[in-house]
């Protein structure tokens, strides 16, 4: 099977000290949900999932993304999507602009415009693309965070707490929604919390470090 | 006692440059006790000068290249290689290179590209000349000279506050989501962290245009002769044992004021301009040759450390050649006899630039603390008007207020060491308080609540809490300015009637000699004295706190 994401006995040390050790196989459409307490190492296994592990930090072991090695490629070429906690949408952008700051190139400006509209059609953000994302409440601007990463038509998504930040009724929905878009674009997920909630909602397994 | 001290500040900053610009406007328009009556005289004979049109350019042109060159290594060395470790190397390498004095830099970086320079000297070798080659490399007629070395001194500079300015904008994550949606190291960058990193440095990126446009010291050095730059032909009106040439002076300071205002305007138009094409970018999704970029970046970062370096490396050996012909990469034979015979001179000129230097920064400091103090006890902040009074004195040019401030010699008060000291603390006190504002605001005053719960009054949580804690930067601060005022040249050379010499003065006074024994020994010496306040800064509080952990930095 080389659908999906895998991490084949992937052993991360901090200097000499082994960090975490990680066994996993993520098929498209599926979450796999990482949780551990603060200093367990999860943020650094997203870092090594993206490629730019901090300096003192070593990785052992493979990632293969739909049966590519991603050892050696650089963040941009591995193609996974980024959520945190924060929507960290650009401040000096305006909402459109950061959504067509995601898309993959090619097309023509009119075509990258009507991609840009249908975005935020898609997420009931009509006409909101000249605002600026300062003015947008958490969880619109949640909404445009995830539909940035969309667009870039990522292979697969890493969540680093990406609701902790959001309150409980605006947390469920933003939660669906960002599963459903996983599961209709077919890709695997990486989840990173500490809100057992988050697990139940993903539906998939759970690795603790 | 606290309370005035915000207000003093601000009136010693802005003070000298309304008095000065009042100054310099009214012999300019005959005026005052050189000038010939009301009337356009002045500026007259400043439109007849023939070299006009070409100075103007020169300046405009040095000023523009340069601060688009330093401005541009630096963004392209950050973009291309930040959290490397060839960018920690060169971080490392450039951080010292801040400190050296800019008429040090500027006469090093002579000896490396003059035709009987470092760089002629290797083909030399190669190909047997026995003579130097007849090029017009140094004070080019075009000042290109001058822009590659205004650009290899202020990279350092931007690069710093560009890197300071990095913190605000959390580059780290917004690097992150950059890459994750496909874009390049390079371009993602300079789409998603230059914009924001720009907002922040837009004031000391204009310190450096201005300065580029109409500093004297390195345009002295390294610019042109006939016609000089702008601002150096200012200066000889100004220094001219005619009077009269006095109020021609001054119009030509004013002519150079609308240079650089017009210059500073067509900037902020840029500015929007290039916002609005980075928007055109972005929809486009377009990237950038990624490979190329990083390796142009690392390269001119390189190569203007290094000229820097080998700069200052020749300074050292001209001071201990003993016979150095031309082809010779290195002196026959090192010897002590430049030191002996020019060493007690500019040993004593040291010591009076060190005294002018460390009580301009000792009043500054003063004023600084007293400022931030003051913010702190009593909430009293000028807020972000406070900023641009910080960088009034930095963005007019010098000499269109310095010359001015001379006016007050009708009033007794004559040019001399005190007007010097006076004068440079206008420039080093906007440095001190830059750099100690960010470590004073930061410091935890939930110590000052625990000090006050004990029954400590304000004054002994500052003197006896806050200020030992702050020990370290506060003394980056004072070497800072020291720093600042060992390298300041006009201010000297004007406010002291070229009767107080120091280091700076000395210095670019040697340059038209060309005794390269004598340039060595006091460029060396004026580089130390900027530099051995940073080893100081840095050896005085490991060793004060060498059994607290908790204060040493690392």
């Amino acid at each position: 099977m080389t659908e999906g994401l895998h991490l084949d006995r992937v052993r991360i040390f901090e200097g000499a000290r082994p960090l975490l050790e990680i066994d996993a196989r993520v098929p498209p459409g599926e979450v796999l949900s990482v949780m551990g307490p603060s200093g367990s190492g999860k943020s650094t296994l997203l870092s090594h999932l993206m490629g730019d592990l901090a300096p003192g930090f070593r990785a052992h072991g493979e990632l293969t993304l739909e049966g590519q090695d991603l050892s050696g490629l650089p963040p941009e070429a591995r193609r996974l999507g980024l959520l945190y906690q924060d929507p960290l949408l650009f401040p000096h952008l305006s909402v459109a602009e950061n959504l067509a700051f995601g898309l993959r190139p090619g097309g023509d400006r009119t075509e990258r415009r009507n991609r840009v509209e249908a975005a935020l059609a898609d997420v009931s953000l009509e006409g909101y693309g000249p605002r600026d994302p300062a003015t947008l409440s958490g969880g619109q601007a949640a909404r445009v965070a995830l539909m940035r990463t969309l667009l870039s038509e990522p292979r697969a998504l890493l969540l680093d707490e990406p609701f902790s930040k959001l309150d409980q009724g605006l947390r469920d929905q933003t939660r669906r929604l960002v599963f459903d878009r996983a599961r209709a674009a077919r890709i695997p997920v990486v989840l990173v919390t500490h809100d057992r909630a988050d697990v139940v909602a993903a539906g998939g397994p759970l690795i603790e470090l | 006692m606290l309370r005035p001290l915000p207000l003093l500040t601000v009136l010693v900053l802005a003070g000298p440059v309304l008095i000065g610009i009042a100054g310099t406007v009214l012999p300019a328009i005959g005026l005052g006790p050189v000038g010939q009556g009301l009337g356009l005289g002045p500026f007259h004979q400043v439109l007849d000068w023939p070299g006009l049109p070409r100075a103007t350019a020169v300046s405009v042109l040095s000023g523009v290249l340069s601060t688009l060159g330093a401005l541009g290594v630096a963004a392209l060395i950050l973009a291309g290689w930040q959290g490397t470790a060839t960018f920690r190397a060169l971080e490392r390498l450039l951080s010292p290179l801040l400190a050296v004095p800019h008429a040090a830099a500027a006469l090093g970086l002579a000896f490396v590209i003059a035709p009987s320079g470092w760089i002629a000297r290797l083909p030399a070798q190669a190909l047997g000349w026995s003579v130097p080659p007849d090029l017009l490399i140094l004070q080019d007629p075009w000042g290109l000279s001058l822009t590659a070395g205004l650009i290899a001194k202020e990279l350092p500079f931007l690069l710093l506050m560009m890197l300071a300015a990095l913190g605000q904008v959390e580059h780290r994550r917004r690097m992150a989501i950059t890459r994750s949606l496909g874009h390049g190291r390079v371009a993602g960058w300079m789409k998603t962290v230059f914009p924001g990193v720009y907002a922040q440095v837009r004031l000391p990126v204009m310190v450096v245009l201005v300065y580029g446009m109409t500093n004297v010291d390195v345009a002295t050095i390294l610019g042109p002769n006939t016609p000089p730059t702008l601002s150096v032909q200012v200066t000889r009106w100004m220094l001219d044992p005619d009077l009269a040439l006095r109020s021609v002076a001054a119009a030509g300071a004013l002519v150079q004021v609308a240079a650089v205002a017009m210059t500073l305007a067509l900037w902020v138009g840029a500015e929007r301009l290039c916002a609005a094409l980075g928007r055109a970018w972005i929809w486009s999704g377009r990237g950038l040759p990624e490979t190329t970029l990083r390796a142009l970046g690392v390269s001119l970062a390189g190569l203007s450390a290094l000229a820097l370096l080998a700069g200052l490396a020749a300074l050292a050996l001209w001071s201990l050649a003993a016979g150095w012909r031309f082809p010779d990469l290195a002196p026959e034979a090192l010897t002590l006899r430049s030191w002996s015979r020019f060493g007690p001179e500019m040993i004593a000129v040291a010591g009076t630039t060190l005294a002018i230097a460390a009580t301009a920064t000792l009043l500054s400091l003063i004023l600084v603390i007293g400022c931030l103090e003051a913010e702190h006890r009593f909430g009293l902040t000028v807020g972000q008007r406070a900023l641009w009074f910080l960088y009034l004195p930095l963005l007019v040019p010098q000499v269109a207020f310095l010359p001015g401030l001379l006016l007050p010699a009708w009033l007794g008060v004559g040019p001399g060491t005190g007007v010097v000291i006076a004068g440079h603390v206008v420039f080093v006190l906007p440095y001190v308080f830059l750099s100690l504002s960010g470590p004073y605001r930061a410091w935890d005053t939930r110590i000052a609540r625990v000090a006050a719960g004990l029954g400590a009054t304000p004054d002994r949580i500052l003197w006896r809490l806050r200020l030992p804690m702050l020990l370290a930067p506060v003394l980056t601060a004072c070497a800072i300015g020291v720093a600042v005022s060992v390298g300041q040249y006009l201010p000297t050379l004007l406010l002291g009637a070229g009767r107080v010499s120091t280091l700076a003065t000395e210095a670019v006074a040697l340059a038209a000699g060309g005794n390269r024994r004598a340039i060595g020994v006091w460029g060396v010496g004026q580089s130390l004295a900027a530099l051995m306040p940073f080893v100081l800064a840095l050896a005085i509080p490991a060793l004060v706190f060498r059994n607290r952990k908790a204060m040493v930095r690392d």
